[in-house]
């Protein structure tokens, strides 16, 4: 008997008789087996969203004056060009300088603001507590647009105090920063507070502080890390915003880099030092929101808690 | 109790913010919404609902039918809109699920590069497509490399503001939707499938139901800023051909003297995402009622 290849018998020993042949290769119809077209689409999605950025910023360093076709490196755009580079150019610096100013004054206000109704929220019982915690998320729930409207209607058309007093501009755009604000600095806040959960405060009232020393010396200092992160995002989110900026804002010396970009992103005549004022922009937030994480994981670990290594990351996203 | 006190007097300076800045604005947009117009076309707002004028807000309800002056707005915020969600779902859902299935080093990175997006300025990543979208930018010059041709992108082409809706929104979808898929308990995609479920029919029965709350939570998270939408348009597009409802909007209160009008947009605007938003609040409510069941 010849031993060739084909020989039904030995074939069916192999063969395990409950799997079923398949159309398929292997790799692709194993379920424990690498996951490459997960992988794959993950990668390309990640190549599409951060690429073209990349590109934006690289085109900052072209040595001519197109934003869409390479003509060689130079920094002439960042500080070369004696008048029309971003650091030199008045239309920029001053957009850059108006841009970080906004972002403080938003900050110094809508964190205190935001803080003290959390701590306020999270505990208050009672008639109009309901609604208060409803009007918190009013401006989350709100297209930008719509709230930016509303602002510039009340403010220009409403002839009772303290509105008379509030003209666009700087002050405006400050008042509509800090109102978006403010719910972020809530949402930051009172996730911190529910991973406190009352235990510490507790300890501390059966120690004898009262209400006020148990919120001054032992839940102010727990909740500082948070209370930094989000300062440090509402820094990010006012450096980002623009529709409410714009609608607040009164003339040029008003306008900051996000509106410098609404107005020039199109232009043939705008230089590379637009996308050189846009990634200064990007830079300054990334630092904003990278220390806002870096804070939050420090004391995350250092307080001894176990954190999900997303946790941080959600904080600052605001979920859940 | 003086407790209470105290935690009221928190959160009051926020509270009375909140009045000031949100409650009172927004009833400015009612007033002039249901206001009149002066002799130099400025608006006068009525804040009392007794004496409302609705002319305006009759106007604005009719023209956003089928019609009407902004019904090209409408069908084409819901076309966008629509095809948007579809799309960041149809690319979002498999790099929520693929990232919130690894562990270790890999998922920290993959989470840092898919947040990233989330915190470069929405414009400069418009800028960052107009640089490759422009005549003789780079998408073109790939195109017509592969011989497919030379496309006009930034000048009313809808499949432009698309991707670019898509590009700029889909990082918010995915990050719900993240959240939602980490959360669920491996165990339960075990015991189906020792149970002897299919693959397909794991996902189906039961990945897919269970991150389906935060499926909705990202379509709300996008739908909502892409209703007040202006931007990606003016900037990608430029052309009126593609206007949304936000460009709408922004033309009458920003461009013109028809404030009154742009109000009354905003609450025809208003009506359309509440009606969304019943839908959605009455969808989890459901979900959370099937939850406890």
């Amino acid at each position: 008997m010849s031993a060739t290849a084909t020989e039904p018998g030995s074939a069916t020993v192999a063969r395990p008789p409950a799997v079923r042949p398949s159309r398929w290769p292997a790799w692709l119809t194993n379920p424990w087996g690498r996951p490459r077209f997960l992988a794959l689409t993950t990668w390309v999605y990640i190549a599409w969203a951060l690429l073209p950025v990349l590109a934006a910023i690289l085109f900052s360093f072209n040595d001519g004056r197109s934003r869409s076709v390479w003509q060689g490196f130079s920094t002439r755009w960042w500080w070369g060009d004696p008048d029309l580079s971003v650091f030199h150019n008045p239309t920029y610096t001053d957009a850059l300088t108006h841009s970080l100013e906004l972002a403080a004054l938003a900050m110094l206000i809508a964190t205190p603001l935001g803080f003290l109704l959390a701590i306020g929220l999270s505990r208050w019982r009672g008639r109009g507590s309901g609604s208060a915690n409803f009007l918190m998320l009013v401006p989350l729930t709100t297209p930008e647009l719509a709230m930016a409207v509303s602002l510039l209607l009340v403010f220009t058309q409403l002839s009772v105090l303290p509105f008379t007093a509030i003209h666009l501009g700087t002050t405006a755009q400050v008042i509509g920063q800090v109102t978006f604000s403010i719910s972020y600095v809530v949402v930051i806040v009172r996730s911190r507070l529910a991973q406190i959960g009352p235990e510490y405060e507790e300890a501390a009232r059966d120690l004898g502080a009262s209400t006020r020393q148990s919120l001054q010396h032992v839940l102010l200092p727990m909740l500082l890390p948070a209370v930094l992160a989000s300062a440090l995002i509402v820094f990010a989110l006012s450096i980002d915003d623009f529709v409410v900026t714009q609608y607040m804002s009164s003339s040029g010396e008003t306008t900051t880099v996000p509106m410098l970009l609404y107005a020039n992103a199109r232009g043939g005549a705008t230089t590379p030092a637009l996308n050189a004022v846009a990634t200064i922009m990007v830079v300054v937030t990334l630092i904003g929101v990278g220390g806002a994480y870096l804070v939050l994981r420090w004391f995350g670990r250092h307080s001894g808690e176990q954190q999900k290594q997303s946790g941080a990351m959600a904080d600052l996203t605001g979920i859940e | 109790m003086a407790e209470r006190g105290l935690w009221r007097g928190l959160a009051i300076p926020g509270v009375v913010w909140l009045l000031l800045f949100v409650v009172v604005p927004a009833y400015a947009v009612v007033a002039v919404a249901f206001g009149k117009i002066d002799t130099l076309l400025q608006p006068v707002p009525v804040w009392n609902p007794l004496d409302w004028n609705v002319g305006f807000v009759k106007e604005a309800f009719s023209g956003v039918i089928p019609g009407g002056t902004y019904w090209s707005a409408t069908r084409n915020t819901l076309l966008y809109v629509g095809t948007t969600v579809a799309l960041c779902f149809a690319i979002g859902y498999p790099v929520a699920y693929y990232v919130a299935r690894l562990s270790g080093r890999t998922k920290g990175l993959l989470l840092l590069l898919i947040f990233l997006p989330f915190w470069v300025s929405y414009l400069m990543r418009m800028l960052a497509w107009i640089g490759l979208l422009a005549p003789n930018g780079y998408v073109n010059e790939v195109l017509g490399f592969l011989g497919i041709g030379h496309t006009d992108w930034l000048d009313g082409n809808p499949f432009s503001v698309i991707a670019a809706l898509t590009y700029g929104y889909i990082p918010y979808f995915i990050l719900p939707v993240y959240a939602g898929l980490d959360r669920i308990d491996m165990r339960l995609i075990e015991a189906a499938r020792d149970l002897g479920a299919s693959r397909i029919r794991t996902f189906l029965r039961v990945t897919l139901p269970l991150s389906w709350p935060s499926i909705l939570a990202g379509t709300v998270l996008i739908v909502l800023p892409m209703f007040g939408d202006y931007y990606t348009n003016d900037l990608i597009s430029g052309s009126p051909n593609t206007n949304m409802l936000g460009n709408s909007v922004n033309l009458l209160v920003q461009g013109g003297s028809q404030k009154n009008l742009g109000a009354a947009m905003v609450l025809v605007l208003m009506t359309i995402l509440a009606i969304g938003m019943l839908y959605y609040l009455w969808e989890t409510n459901r979900q959370a009622r099937r939850a406890r069941a």
